[in-house]
């Protein structure tokens, strides 16, 4: 995992979406506690970035760091 | 190999802003510019009221939530005081520009030694969206149904300019949380506006373009694009002033 997520905070806004430069954000099936769809993320594809970091406004992500 | 990224612990609380704001990345960018300068125990918010209010909520500082208007007033006397601190003021446009405008301006003529970060979002957010002086031409508010007409109304006030020209300010830049490339630039914007208060240069301001989508009646995407297209050419981001110009 290269991404950490706190699905209870994520807004659905899309931002991160639509900035992931992989394209490998997509939202969940459920919903979280304020009715949101939370993100969720293709660790397969992922290059770790931070893009989504960067450009979410709710805190939504911890990009972990290393070589994994 | 990836860099870790974490949200910094002063503001790591969830805050009530509405999706796709632009405030919760300014408020992340100043925390992490805090942090990286070792100031995020030693810092005071002077904060306004409006959507900036919201703030409050999620720091972990010390903070005043100043009459409207007023912020820049009232950190001139936290700096004053305690000359040892870092001192920001966290105001939205129709705080800052339209209520507070004397005091605003009041502050930079003066060079008060504070650090003055405005989110310019062209509207009144936080009240329903009406027009505020920074409300773009032809833009439909709830309170110009038309589109603004600025032969009556006046035209859009670019305060960083005014102040960068008028004023012996240290320090004055506008940036953009429109894409990540403008969101790394405003950090560098927001993270020398501090340095120069550190180092007693004086007044320095960040105003950043912010999208409203709630308001404007877009998506978060799509306002990001109206920004881009639409506010930027208006207000053009960059650095108004370098440190080291002042006389």
């Amino acid at each position: 995992m290269k991404v950490q997520i706190d699905k209870e905070r994520c807004k659905e806004c899309g931002l991160c979406v639509a900035n992931c430069p992989k394209q490998v954000i997509s939202y969940e099936e459920y919903v979280n506690h304020a009715s949101y769809h939370p993100v969720k993320i293709d660790d397969e594809n992922c290059i770790g970035c931070g893009f989504c970091y960067i450009t979410c406004p709710d805190g939504v992500y911890h990009v972990l760091g290393g070589d994994k | 190999m990836a860099v870790e990224r974490k949200v910094p612990a002063i503001i790591d609380k969830p805050m009530n802003f509405c999706p796709g704001c632009g405030h919760g990345i300014i408020i992340r960018l100043i925390g992490e510019c805090l942090t990286e300068l070792g100031q995020d125990q030693n810092v005071i918010y002077a904060i306004g009221v409006g959507c900036s209010s919201n703030l409050g909520g999620g720091l972990e500082a010390d903070r005043l939530h100043c009459c409207h208007g007023r912020a820049a007033a009232v950190a001139t006397g936290m700096k004053r005081v305690n000359k040892e601190n870092i001192v920001l003021t966290y105001q939205g446009d129709g705080d800052a520009y339209c209520i507070g405008i004397a005091e605003s301006l009041n502050a930079a003529y003066r060079n008060e030694n504070i650090t003055v970060i405005t989110i310019n979002n062209t509207n009144f957010g936080m009240t329903g969206g009406q027009m505020s002086v920074t409300t773009m031409e032809g833009q439909k508010t709830s309170t110009s149904k038309l589109g603004r007409n600025c032969d009556v109304t006046g035209f859009p006030m670019k305060f960083p300019e005014m102040v960068a020209s008028q004023f012996n300010v240290a320090y004055a830049a506008r940036g953009s949380v429109d894409k990540p490339q403008n969101i790394i630039k405003l950090k560098a914007y927001i993270k020398n506006a501090i340095e120069a208060q550190m180092n007693g240069e004086g007044y320095s301001i960040v105003e950043v373009l912010s999208p409203c989508p709630i308001n404007w009646g877009m998506t978060p995407s799509q306002s990001m694009e109206h920004i881009r297209d639409v506010v930027m050419p208006y207000f053009p981001i960059g650095v108004l002033k370098e440190r080291g110009e002042k006389a």
